[in-house]
């Protein structure tokens, strides 16, 4: 126990060294950063300042990305969001694709810029491509073009995807993806729309 | 100047057909603006800010009707060359580490007798609203130009500063859990089209970080790095980042430090 602690001293002296500054440890940093964060931000609109609370997902992945999580906490927080997904209660998991590429295209919602009255958007195509005829998409998630020629229309294949735009940490831990239907953005009939905007033979993506 | 901005206008009425012509592919639209941006070098209307940055720190101002000439950048008062290229700084007569637009309010309060809620009003400009600051960091980033970036982490502010600024550049929250980190962590992403530089590679951090203030072709306007945490912590969907505040200046110190080597090359123009 106490090789442990001498050890572990080591580590946290070596550490603070490397970063320059003797006298803060990690977990202390983030403490500071939290405090500082809540005295520099104003609430405007619908951003109050809850905004900076972090859930245990949060803050658990406010790290780098070449951060390696113990599998452990990933399971643990891939279960947890896992269990938050409520699946539509009439069964149905396709609406309309048609309302699924407008919410597609759509970037405002929950800014506090925008008016809390309007739906969100999901923004799809800021990180994805989706369309072969929409070329202004990003790069920061994979292309889902033929998302659904290439996967069938299986009910597995519905509700997994259903399920991902619902919670995508569900299936990766700290994923990038916002957890649309579990942090209110958008509406599960929203939802099913971009279910279907991936899954319908008819929908653009798989044109 | 009109001329320029009339080319300006002309190349994204271009630009703007060329996206909406839906058989173009995404690689030529990408280099279609890269050509644009680079012709965008031609004629940069953060001048116009800057000859008035001039006037505004040379003007008496304020209950003590002084000029900000005496005000003191970091390297001694009024020496307003390479100071930019050196802030956020630790400067003892605060006790605290402050970026440019935070030691301009200091020396308006200081030096000029203004109250800091007078002189911190306007932070950012909209048409004839101008603001103060805009002008004045447009003149003074100006004086930087060419110098090499060379921010100190001597102090223990300094050092404290940079830690809290990189714990919030990954801290994750919102309903959509963005941090900075989500769009600014990896080398060779865009959001849409717009390219993403990787604000954690040493490239990346100096391309970005050199390159600010700049006149936003988009918004006619001169808008400095505050204007940018605060615009983009909007996108992140975060409450609205107060102008000058302590977060602001750790996240700009982790930023600043983080370009340390490159020459300064602002204010630029972007789209």
């Amino acid at each position: 126990m106490k090789t442990k602690i001498h050890f572990l001293t080591a580590v946290a002296v070596f550490g603070a060294a490397a970063a320059g500054c003797a006298s803060m440890s990690d977990e202390e940093a983030a403490q500071r950063a939290l405090a500082v964060m809540k005295a520099s931000f104003n609430e405007r609109g619908q951003a109050r300042l809850d905004r900076l609370s972090q859930d245990e997902a949060q803050k658990l992945c406010s790290v780098p990305p070449s951060t390696v999580l113990p599998k452990e906490t990933i399971q643990q927080l891939e279960k947890a969001n896992l269990a938050s997904i409520r699946y539509p209660a009439d069964g149905k998991l396709l609406g309309d694709w048609k309302s699924g590429e407008r919410i597609a295209q759509t970037g405002t919602g929950m800014q506090f810029s925008d008016n809390p009255k309007l739906p969100s958007g999901a923004n799809c195509y800021a990180c994805h491509q989706l369309s072969k005829a929409e070329i202004s998409f990003g790069t920061i998630g994979p292309s889902l073009y033929n998302y659904g020629k290439l996967r069938g229309m299986s009910e597995p294949i519905q509700r997994y995807t259903y399920g991902k735009i619902y919670n995508a940490q569900a299936f990766t831990a700290c994923s990038n993806m916002p957890r649309f239907g579990h942090n209110r953005i958008l509406t599960e009939q929203q939802m099913k729309d971009l279910t279907a905007l991936l899954l319908d033979p008819n929908s653009p993506v798989n044109k | 100047m009109e001329e320029s901005l009339k080319i300006q206008l002309a190349i994204i009425g271009t630009l703007a057909s060329l996206l909406a012509s839906a058989p173009a592919a995404a690689q030529s639209a990408v280099d279609e603006i890269a050509k644009y941006r680079q012709q965008l070098q031609d004629g940069n209307p953060a001048e116009l800010w800057e000859a008035r940055g001039e006037g505004l720190w040379r003007q008496s101002r304020g209950p003590k009707n002084v000029s900000l000439e005496n005000c003191d950048l970091g390297k001694g008062p009024g020496v307003v060359k390479g100071a930019y290229a050196e802030l956020p700084r630790y400067f003892a007569d605060a006790d605290r580490v402050m970026d440019l637009e935070t030691r301009l309010a200091h020396c308006m309060v200081t030096l000029q007798g203004i109250r800091f809620e007078d002189a911190t009003k306007r932070p950012f400009g909209n048409g004839s609203n101008r603001s103060d600051f805009e002008a004045l960091a447009a003149w003074i980033t100006a004086e930087s130009k060419g110098v090499a970036m060379n921010v100190s982490l001597s102090h223990p502010k300094e050092q404290e500063a940079y830690r809290i600024g990189e714990k919030m550049f990954y801290f994750r929250g919102g309903p959509h859990d963005f941090a900075c980190a989500t769009c600014h962590a990896e080398t060779g992403k865009r959001i849409r089209l717009q390219d993403l530089p990787n604000l954690t590679e040493k490239a990346g951090a100096q391309t970005a970080y050199t390159t600010w203030p700049a006149y936003r072709v988009s918004q006619g306007e001169l808008r400095t790095f505050q204007w940018r945490l605060n615009d983009c912590f909007r996108q992140q969907r975060f409450p609205e980042l107060k102008f000058t505040s302590e977060g602001s200046i750790a996240l700009t110190t982790f930023l600043a430090r983080n370009a340390n080597g490159a020459k300064f090359n602002a204010p630029a123009i972007k789209r």
